[in-house]
């Protein structure tokens, strides 16, 4: 027989993770028939708070021949689940194609990328190998804007 | 608990064979060393870890457990663990539970990372799993039969504080530990280092499976430093343990690591293995279960 301490806290954790894993769209979008996050016009703004420096760092992968390719791939295996199969966005995340992102330089897209937004949900990608994400900044540089 | 255990084991296949969308894993291949890097916010994480240890005039062990990570937010992972061992020529058993939180109290990237740790342990004596190095914790502690281990029943917290670097494609991770039964104990404490890189660093131009930016290697060290009336290396156990991670781009990691005892109160020789997938867009599974739109 289960100790009835165990029986809690098994119960408290299986609730907690439970009650966490179906609330975390809410508590990024607040009702479900809010607005989704990505469609405000400051979810961009964290362009803006590039510092100068890292903004002007040129992609040393610039002109790598296999750079989009592989950086497509990797979008694919990371990125593809929150900004959509086409980097158009998705209920998590905003578009890639707007002219914000588009216009950004490589450096901004890569700080981005290091640091993420984590208090909107995007996590740090510093886990990836500096050259990955020169990689991932040539395929998002690529796709232009709709 | 053998219904609960039987239940959590179904539910984790079901989930391993859910046809989740391409993820590249990307995990670390440590086995006692936490890094900064928290899982994705709405992914779970399945992963069973194994531990196969020599004891000394005594019965070797074969400890397991499986562990549950959900990324809450990009700053908050949450996790449950579910352990057992078996020792030869004795038996097997469930040796208790733990419920771990992580948190990332900085907005931005740096070049030394923190992280905070809080866990709650329901274990009992008999844990083999040496998920961490703590106080005074020997070799010989594991000579005693599991009939009489299994009989001491802890509730203990256990705080770390995590720092992490990711350089030049390497990652350098030190935690500290300290950790207090919930009875009459003082704080115990410990240690763990880690430093590893993938093979390479550039991804491949096609999807493949050996691919050397698959493959992660390197070492990590840890042990105990005692407790707070005797602080320092006496009467502690220490491991020097090579570690390597294979991610496979469906989500699926495994991982390996022959470790060895450092002096005379460690064991001898440790062989850690684990198989872990990850399962992307859980959240908005579970979402669909209640039934939300997704």
């Amino acid at each position: 027989m289960m100790p009835s301490s165990l029986r809690f806290f098994l119960a408290v954790a299986g609730l907690t993770m439970l009650v966490t894993a179906a609330s975390t769209r809410s508590s990024a979008y607040g009702a479900s028939n809010a607005v989704p996050q990505w469609f405000r016009s400051d979810v961009y703004a964290e362009l803006g708070k590039v510092p100068d420096k890292d903004r002007s760092r040129i992609n040393p992968l610039e002109n790598d021949p296999q750079g989009v390719v592989a950086g497509r791939i990797l979008f694919q295996d990371h990125c593809s689940e929150c900004h959509g199969d086409d980097a158009k966005g998705a209920r998590k995340g905003p578009s890639l194609r707007a002219s914000e992102v588009q216009k950004a330089t490589p450096g901004t897209l890569f700080w981005i990328l290091t640091n993420g937004v984590i208090r909107k949900k995007m996590p740090s990608w510093s886990k990836l190998p500096e050259p990955q994400r020169w990689q991932l900044v040539r395929y998002v540089k690529s796709l232009g804007t709709d | 608990m053998t219904r609960v255990l039987l239940g959590l084991l179904f539910v984790s296949s079901l989930l391993c064979v859910y046809p989740s969308r391409p993820l590249l894993a990307q995990e670390n291949p440590y086995f006692v060393t936490y890094d900064h890097n928290l899982e994705e916010p709405g992914n779970l994480e399945i992963e069973y870890f194994s531990t196969f240890g020599t004891q000394r005039s005594g019965n070797d062990f074969h400890a397991f457990w499986m562990e549950f990570e959900y990324g809450v937010n990009a700053w908050w992972t949450t996790e449950l663990y579910l352990d057992g061992q078996s020792t030869f020529r004795d038996s097997t058993i469930f040796t208790g539970i733990k419920w771990e939180n992580r948190f990332r109290p900085l907005k931005r990237e740096h070049l030394i990372n923190p992280v905070l740790y809080v866990e709650f342990e329901h274990k009992s004596d008999a844990d083999k799993t040496m998920k961490e190095g703590e106080g005074h914790d020997v070799e010989s502690d594991f000579l005693t039969p599991n009939s009489e281990l299994r009989k001491g029943i802890n509730n203990e917290v256990e705080l770390k504080l995590i720092l992490s670097s990711n350089f030049k494609g390497w990652n350098f991770s030190q935690n500290t530990l300290a950790a207090k039964n919930l009875a009459n104990s003082p704080w115990e404490f410990g240690y763990a280092l880690a430093a590893s890189r993938p093979l390479a660093l550039k991804a491949s131009a096609t999807r493949c499976r050996f691919c050397r930016q698959n493959f992660t290697v390197g070492a990590e060290m840890y042990g105990g430093l005692g407790d707070r009336y005797s602080f320092g290396l006496k009467n502690t156990s220490h491991y020097l343990a090579a570690v390597g991670g294979w991610n496979l781009s469906n989500g699926w990691t495994f991982r390996l690591s022959p470790g060895f005892g450092l002096n005379d109160d460690s064991h001898k020789f440790l062989l850690r293995w684990g198989i872990s997938r990850e399962i992307s867009g859980f959240d908005q599974m579970i979402r669909r279960m209640f039934g939300g739109k997704s």
